[in-house]
Parts: C-alpha cells; sequence; structure tokens
C-alpha cells in the first residue's frame, strides 16, 4: 500500500509542478460555475434550489478534462524509457497501474471539494435535498474513475500523448453518450444490455439521489476492468 | 550474491536476440559485457533485471529467480538503463527520495542515505536543480545515485559511460571500480579500453551468443599464438625484399604497411619465430635492417575477430 502512496504522490506532485493541475482547476471551476450560476439552464433559471444544472455540466467538463490528465500517465513514461526504470524497482504492475489512478482521482477529488461553496450558497438560498446533492457528487466521483480508468488503459496503448488523449475520448463517447442514444433504437435484451451499459443511465439516477446497488457495481466494475486491462498490458510490454 | 544464468533465450519475434546464453558472476567480481551493437548486451540486462521476461531459460540473483521472486530480486539490484532515463520534471532530491521510499529505505534513514549519494557521485551543487537542467555528466551521476541508494548487492550498468567526455569517463570509472569492490557488477558496453580498465572479466556476446569469456590477458593470448613483427628494411627494390621475406621458412605472411617506405608486417608461422631468420636475410642480401619490433594483439583485434565472422 505504501507503494501505491509513494506512486501516486509522485504523480500528483508532477501535476501541479507542470501546472496541468491548477489549469484543469481553474478550467473546470469556470466552466461549471459558468452554467451553473450565469448562463443557459442554470440555478436561477431552474429556480430550484438544486445542483441538477452543476451536476449535468459537470458529467461533460470532466469527460472532456480527465482524458487531458491521464494521457500522460503511462505514454510519457513509454517514450522517455522511465517505464524501464519503474519497473525494475520492487513494485508490481498492479500498485503502479493504482497509483497512477489515485493520483488523478485524488486531483478530481480536490476539483470536486472546491465546488462545495456551490452548494452552501444554494443551500442558503432554498431548502435543498441534501442526500441529493451528496448522491450526485458520489455519481460524479464514481463516473471520474470510470473515465480515468479508460484514460490509463489508452496511455497504456500508446507512446503518444495525443493518440491516447483521442483514443480514450473515443472509447468514453460510447459509455457517454452512444451507448444510450443506440439503446433507443432496439427493443429488448440489446436494448436493455446498452442502456445498462451507458454511464448516464447510472449517473443521471444517482444526480437525482437514488442510489442503487446496481450502479456501484456498474460503475466500480467498468473501473476494475480498466485497470486490470492497463495491467495486462504493461505485462505485454514484458513479453 | 552470484549471478547466474542458465541457458537464456529471448525471441523478439522470429529473431534470437539472445540465443541460449550461460554464465556466472561472483560476488565481487565485475563482469564486462561486449559486443557490437544489437549483439543482445541490453536484452540480457533487462531479464536479469526482471524488466524482460525470457522465453526460455532462467537466471538466479543469489538464490531468487526471476521467475518465482522478482520482486526480491528488485531490492537487491540497482539498474542503470540504456541512455539512463530520469523523470526530467523532477528536482534531484525529490527524485532521488522517491526512488529511495519505492525501495522502501527507512524513513529516519531516506534523508542520510540521499545525502550520501549527493556526495558519493558529486552531486553537491545540483542537488536542487530540475533533472532537466543538468548536462548529461550530470544526469549520468544521478542515475548511478538512483541505483545505488538502497546500497544494492548487485550492479547492472548498460553503458554506463556513453555520451560523456574524457574526464567524466574517468570519473564514473574510478566510482564504479570504488563501489564494485564489495559488490557484483555487470557493466555492458562496445568501448574496449572502458571494459578493459574496469573489469575483472570479458564476456564478448555477438548475434545473441558468447563468443569469448575472460581476463583482458587471457582474451589476448588466446588470438595471439602467432608472432607478429613490424620490421624496416633499407637499401633494396621493396618487391624483392617483399619476395624474399616470403621465401623464409618461418614466416606466415608478409604484408606491405601502407604509406610507410618499405615496411613489412610479418606473421610468422605458429609456435615459431623469424627474427634471426629475418636478420640473416639482411645480412646475406646485404640491405640494412633499421627496424623490428613486436606488435602486440589489441583486444580491438580479438574482438573484431570474434564479431566479425
Amino acid at each position: 500500500m505504501k507503494q501505491i502512496w509513494t506512486i501516486a504522490g509522485r504523480e500528483l506532485r508532477t501535476f501541479f509542478d507542470s501546472l496541468i493541475a491548477y489549469i484543469m482547476l481553474i478550467a473546470f471551476l469556470g466552466f461549471s460555475g459558468f452554467f451553473t450560476w450565469l448562463y443557459g439552464a442554470d440555478v436561477f433559471y431552474v429556480k430550484q434550489a438544486s445542483l441538477q444544472s452543476f451536476f449535468s455540466i459537470a458529467y461533460w467538463t470532466l469527460f472532456f478534462f480527465i482524458p487531458a490528465l491521464t494521457m500522460r500517465l503511462f505514454a510519457e513514461e513509454n517514450r522517455s524509457g522511465t517505464i524501464e526504470l519503474l519497473l525494475t524497482k520492487p513494485v508490481t504492475d498492479w500498485q503502479v497501474v493504482v497509483g497512477k489512478f489515485l493520483s488523478t482521482l485524488i486531483l478530481i477529488l480536490i476539483a470536486l471539494a472546491l465546488t462545495l461553496p456551490y452548494y452552501i450558497t444554494v443551500a442558503n438560498l432554498g431548502s435543498i435535498d441534501n442526500g441529493a446533492v451528496w448522491s450526485g457528487y458520489l455519481g460524479l466521483i464514481l463516473m471520474s474513475g470510470v473515465y480515468i480508468a479508460i484514460g490509463i488503459f489508452t496511455s497504456s496503448v500508446s507512446n503518444n500523448q495525443i493518440v491516447s488523449y483521442l483514443l480514450a475520448l473515443f472509447i468514453g463517447i460510447f459509455f457517454q453518450i452512444i451507448f444510450s442514444m443506440l439503446a433507443g433504437n432496439f427493443s429488448g435484451m440489446i436494448g436493455e444490455v446498452l442502456n445498462y451499459l451507458s454511464v448516464s443511465t447510472h449517473f443521471d439516477s444517482m444526480s437525482r439521489g437514488v442510489i442503487d446497488s446496481k450502479d456501484l457495481v456498474y460503475f466500480l466494475s467498468i473501473i476494475f476492468m480498466g485497470l486490470i486491462m492497463t495491467e495486462a498490458n504493461i505485462e505485454k510490454k514484458r513479453l | 550474491m552470484d549471478i547466474v544464468v542458465e541457458n537464456l533465450t529471448k525471441k523478439y519475434g522470429a529473431q534470437k536476440a539472445v540465443d541460449n546464453i550461460s554464465f556466472k558472476v561472483k560476488t565481487g567480481e565485475i563482469l564486462g559485457f561486449l559486443g557490437p551493437n544489437g549483439a543482445g548486451k541490453t536484452t540480457t540486462m533487462k531479464i536479469i533485471t526482471t524488466f524482460l521476461t525470457p522465453n526460455d531459460g532462467n537466471a538466479l540473483v543469489g538464490n531468487f529467480s526471476i521467475k518465482d521472486d522478482p520482486e526480491s530480486i528488485r531490492k537487491n539490484i540497482g539498474y542503470l538503463p540504456e541512455n539512463n532515463p530520469l523523470y526530467e520534471d523532477m528536482p534531484v532530491i525529490d527524485y532521488l527520495r522517491f526512488v529511495a521510499e519505492l525501495q522502501q529505505i527507512d524513513k529516519s534513514k531516506i534523508n542520510d542515505r540521499i545525502l550520501e549519494m549527493v556526495n558519493l557521485c558529486g552531486l553537491e551543487g545540483e542537488k536542487h536543480k530540475k533533472i532537466n537542467e543538468l548536462s548529461k555528466g550530470y544526469k549520468q551521476r544521478v542515475g548511478l545515485a538512483q541505483a545505488l541508494i538502497h546500497n544494492p548487492e548487485v550492479l547492472i550498468l548498460d553503458e554506463p559511460t556513453s555520451g560523456l567526455d574524457p574526464n567524466q569517463i574517468v570519473e564514473i570509472r574510478e566510482l564504479i571500480k570504488k563501489i564494485g569492490r564489495e559488490k557484483t557488477v555487470i557493466l555492458s558496453s562496445h568501448i574496449l579500453a572502458e571494459v578493459e580498465a574496469t573489469c575483472d572479466r570479458i564476456l564478448i556476446i555477438n548475434k545473441g551468443k558468447i563468443v569469448a569469456d575472460g581476463t583482458a590477458k587471457e582474451l589476448r593470448k588466446q588470438s595471439e599464438g602467432k608472432e607478429i613483427l613490424r620490421v624496416k628494411i633499407e637499401d633494396g627494390d621493396k618487391n624483392e625484399i617483399f619476395k624474399a621475406l616470403q621465401e623464409v621458412s618461418t614466416v606466415g605472411t608478409v604484408d606491405f604497411i601502407p604509406n610507410e617506405e618499405n615496411t613489412f608486417e610479418i606473421q610468422s608461422k605458429p609456435e615459431l619465430s623469424s627474427r634471426r631468420e629475418i636478420f640473416k636475410l639482411c645480412v646475406d642480401k646485404k640491405w640494412v635492417l633499421t627496424e623490428m619490433s613486436f606488435v602486440e594483439t589489441k583486444l580491438e583485434d580479438v574482438f573484431r575477430n570474434l564479431t566479425m565472422n
């Protein structure tokens, strides 16, 4: 476990040292703040004391930002050859993968923690459904986990960061929107499966305050799958 | 810790990078791994450091096998890969701390160890700089420092002096020699002088196979056997001299040395010496012998002989 934190800590420091973290935080807070408070279906337009508008904008901003954070994680190590140093230290491949996953997740947690003033402000404007807010935040964290896992996997595929960014978006867009769009065109079994595969199905119910174990299993299993596939990819490099 | 390599084979596709190699390195020995580019040096080292898994065969470091216990091997090995990859955006101290933590050094000892490495590798003035601000020589020292920080019993260094200037090369060599006294060291290079200067034993590898194994002296002896002389004979027609020399009974081959008047390289037949015969020949023909000297077989020649075919 200590090894995982050592790796996560180094990655996190790199995020902050290279300004990526600050740019990401400012852009995320800027976008989500703008659309939550000032423009479009914002809080004042909806006239409800709820964070629905924040959750739906964060859902999309995170979708685009997360691959930008993860694209470096393995691609850069592959390109510069530092992966060889890392993998000949007393760490397992799994520890490396999980360490990198956690570093990005922690950065997302920081970003989400910085939006808590939104919650406090809205709570002061009217009576808010606290349960829905917390389950919405949990939904954002879990869906971030899914895209981090996908991003890390695509980063381990290539040693070019742009390739891994685009590949992550390509795979991600299926979970984000395409599966649910397709689900509308199919009835019966296929429709249900596609619907179940879509992140939006699970996220929407969570952002409305419904936490179902089915949703948790979905998010956690996709995260786990992504990490396992990344580990397998690293294993493959040793052959 | 001894290193034992047994029947190691590694294929990249259909090509065998390492072909059924076996050798042993004893504790306290510095082994020089020599071979032309692409001979399989780096691949062998990557297998010993557990970065690559072999198709066949095994390697043992101490009692640990690369197959069953790679993590124990990694704890006991200090590795400097080819091209010395480093996290360029990290300051030297932070980087060393990161490696020390990965190597699970006691928290209370980490600072002391880092300072020791900084002193040993001469990084005092550079320790707070980012690695990408360092010159190549200093980067190499950081690479060595990270390989040594957990005081490993085995050191694997892949071309540790490539790209350094002559002063730095000497410094790094001294450092390796100093450290190598109590450790098992494998060092690869394609520079012969380097291997000769640092290593106790030399292993020459070509096309994935070991072609020679021994000390520099032994290797030189192997290809000696024949006496080679450099001879300068004046006061005669060079073609005539050439012919006469060839007819001497002990002489194997005669060559002109290019760009030098009347100078020849003479290789005697195995186990025979032609010095007296040549002198007599000159006296008979009234030529003047102005130079006669031994040509020592260079390690370069041994290397070329072994790796050219």
